[in-house]
């Protein structure tokens, strides 16, 4: 399987590799297998009942649906957060730099707690949007999109930081000398080569608020039809003893993110070949 | 995916030459002072708020409660379990970093591309899938769990499980910081070495362990953070043995739920300051990578 023609020269190749691989096996690929087998251990009714219950299909739409449009405002002011922190110097930048990475580092279970305390409606923001605008947030789908949104932001800012940064100069003072005002420059030359990192970054995003857990669980309130996500379903299931349910619940997930996986990639392999294409221009 | 990677410094390492931006490419004042007040405002709100909150929260009570929830000891076993799990997940996840990063970026070979991805596949599933898996495998009703119990082995419900969740949670974090790095880096200087009779592990310790330390750094802590705050997966196999199986973060979902709020809120507080230690020590990280790499780039202009 390998390529055995070229000598190598550094040493170590199966010890290393040889080493990936069994580990990767050990803690990814064999606990994953039990996944796929438990799921098919049950019949196909059971499996097609599990993933199909009314309860489970709204869990569905609250995950997906919410977790997008969380993923889409994570890509509005993403774009204008990565922008910023790329292109402008103002005092406190290294702050608010750093400030992007708090919610993958701060703990979700902390996040979820804080946000809940904000947004229920004795909470600063929660009392203020409840008493000025009747707007319930904590315990609703509003709450579980303050999650969402909190968790996803650092993917859309650190995928578009370094492209803005990596944008060339030339092109942009060209289309200046050219007569084009700033605001054509942006929408015409800026916003198409950032596109591709644009729309990684919401997948990311997307994605990882799909599964996501930790910090909706406080804020959602969880009823059944309702505020239920479908990975607490998954947690329910198994409470219930069903592990052939969970494993059927998570093994559609699991297909999701790989659907998911797919288009990130698919974005990625599109943008190589438009920019391989441009430095041959070049 | 930008979050866990160095490609922040990697980009700015490319830029040291970067002159002031000129007139043509940047945006009038107002716009400028539109889009910074912007930021401010949905960082401040989203962010850095509930983070305040924590704090505030944590000294509801005074002090002297938040010093007093610390000398708890269902609060203690958890710091402690909390601890040994990390002292346990991050190293694994460090050995198996460096030797995926070796492997990946010192030769090519058929399926490289396949074993990245596999690599990445726990950033892509649920925590909460994370915990499943093992469950699924380990359980009473699960693939070998009847053997185990017959045995008397325990793994779900117990250490090893929450060892096990947290480990393959934190999984890719150390070799996706190095992988990067070290395929920029190359290993040129690694070749001259082993030309004047440097063997393998000479090679290794001297040249590319210093020369991927900060990297290496960075995704060490990151990997920590990740493994002293993981709540979905350990929730699934932890069982919520009160005192035995709680790590921190359940800890504070079980201080939560019982109206607790202040302790719940001071524990955590020990948690968010561990993050905010983690953000310092990686912005300073990434900023020594991207130094590194300059250096590293000079060097190869002069020799050119």
């Amino acid at each position: 399987m390998f390529n055995r023609f070229t000598p190598r020269i550094m040493p170590g190749f199966g010890l290393s590799l040889g080493y990936t691989i069994f580990y990767l096996s050990l803690i990814v690929l064999i606990p994953f297998s039990a996944l796929f087998t438990k799921t098919f251990s049950g019949s196909w009714a059971h499996i097609w009942e599990s993933i199909s219950e009314p309860r489970v299909l709204a869990s569905y739409k609250l995950s997906f649906g919410v977790s997008f449009l969380a993923a889409l405002v994570n890509g509005f002011f993403g774009l204008i957060t990565a922008w910023v922190l790329a292109r402008y110097e103002f005092p406190g930048r290294r702050f608010v730099d750093a400030l992007v990475d708090l919610p993958f580092a701060l703990p979700t279970a902390v996040a979820g707690i804080a946000l809940t305390a904000l947004y229920s409606t004795n909470g600063p923001i929660g009392s203020f949007l409840f008493e000025h605008f009747n707007l319930r947030v904590a315990y609703t789908p509003l709450g579980i999109f303050v999650a969402l949104t909190f968790i996803g932001l650092p993917f859309v800012v650190r995928t578009l930081q370094p492209v803005i940064l990596d944008l060339h100069a030339d092109v942009e003072e060209a289309a200046a000398c050219l007569g084009a005002t700033r605001w054509q420059t942006f929408t015409r030359i800026i916003l198409p080569a950032l596109l591709p990192a644009l729309g990684t970054g919401i997948m990311l995003a997307f994605g990882r608020a799909v599964g996501e857990y930790g910090s909706v669980v406080f804020i959602a309130g969880n009823l059944p039809l309702k505020t239920e996500i479908t990975p607490l379903l998954i947690i329910t299931k198994l409470e219930q003893y069903d592990y052939s349910g969970a494993a059927a619940i998570g093994l559609a997930m699991l297909l999701a993110s790989f659907v998911i996986l797919l288009l990130v990639n698919l974005i990625q392999w599109w943008n190589d070949k438009r920019t391989a294409h441009d430095t041959e221009e070049n | 995916m930008g979050a866990f990677t160095n490609s922040r410094a990697l980009a700015s390492a490319r830029h040291i030459a970067d002159p002031q931006p000129t007139n043509a490419r940047t945006e009038p004042v107002w716009i400028r002072a539109t889009l910074i007040a912007i930021t401010f405002a949905f960082l401040g709100v989203f962010i850095l708020w509930p983070l305040l909150t924590v704090f505030h929260e944590g000294f509801s009570k005074g002090f002297g409660f938040y010093v007093e929830t610390f000398k708890d000891p269902i609060t203690i076993k958890s710091i402690e379990l909390t601890l040994l799990t990390a002292a346990i997940a991050v190293p694994l996840n460090t050995v198996f970093g460096l030797a995926a990063a070796w492997a990946l970026t010192r030769f090519k070979f058929r399926g490289r591309q396949l074993l990245i991805a596999l690599i990445d596949l726990p950033l892509w599933v649920s925590p909460v899938i994370g915990g499943l898996i093992y469950i699924l495998l380990f359980g009473r009703h699960g693939t070998i769990g009847p053997w185990l119990m017959d045995h008397n082995i325990q793994i779900v419900f117990a250490l090893p499980g929450i060892v096990l969740a947290t480990t393959f949670v934190t999984f890719p974090f150390v070799a996706r910081s190095l992988i990067p790095l070290m395929e920029a880096q190359g290993h040129a200087e690694e070749e001259a070495a082993l030309t004047l009779g440097a063997n393998g592990w000479q090679v290794f310790f001297r040249i590319t362990l210093p020369k991927v330390k900060w990297g290496l750094l960075y995704g060490i802590i990151l990997c920590n953070a990740r493994a002293m705050g993981e709540f979905g997966a350990v929730s699934v196999v932890s069982g919520h043995i009160r005192g035995k199986t709680n790590t921190m973060p359940l800890h504070i979902e079980i201080l939560y739920n019982e109206y607790q709020f202040a302790a719940a809120f001071a524990v955590a507080s020990l948690l968010s300051l561990l993050a905010l230690i983690t953000l310092f020590l990686k912005t300073y990280s990434e900023s020594r990578t991207a130094q590194q790499l300059r250096e590293a780039q000079e060097l190869t202009i002069v020799s050119k």
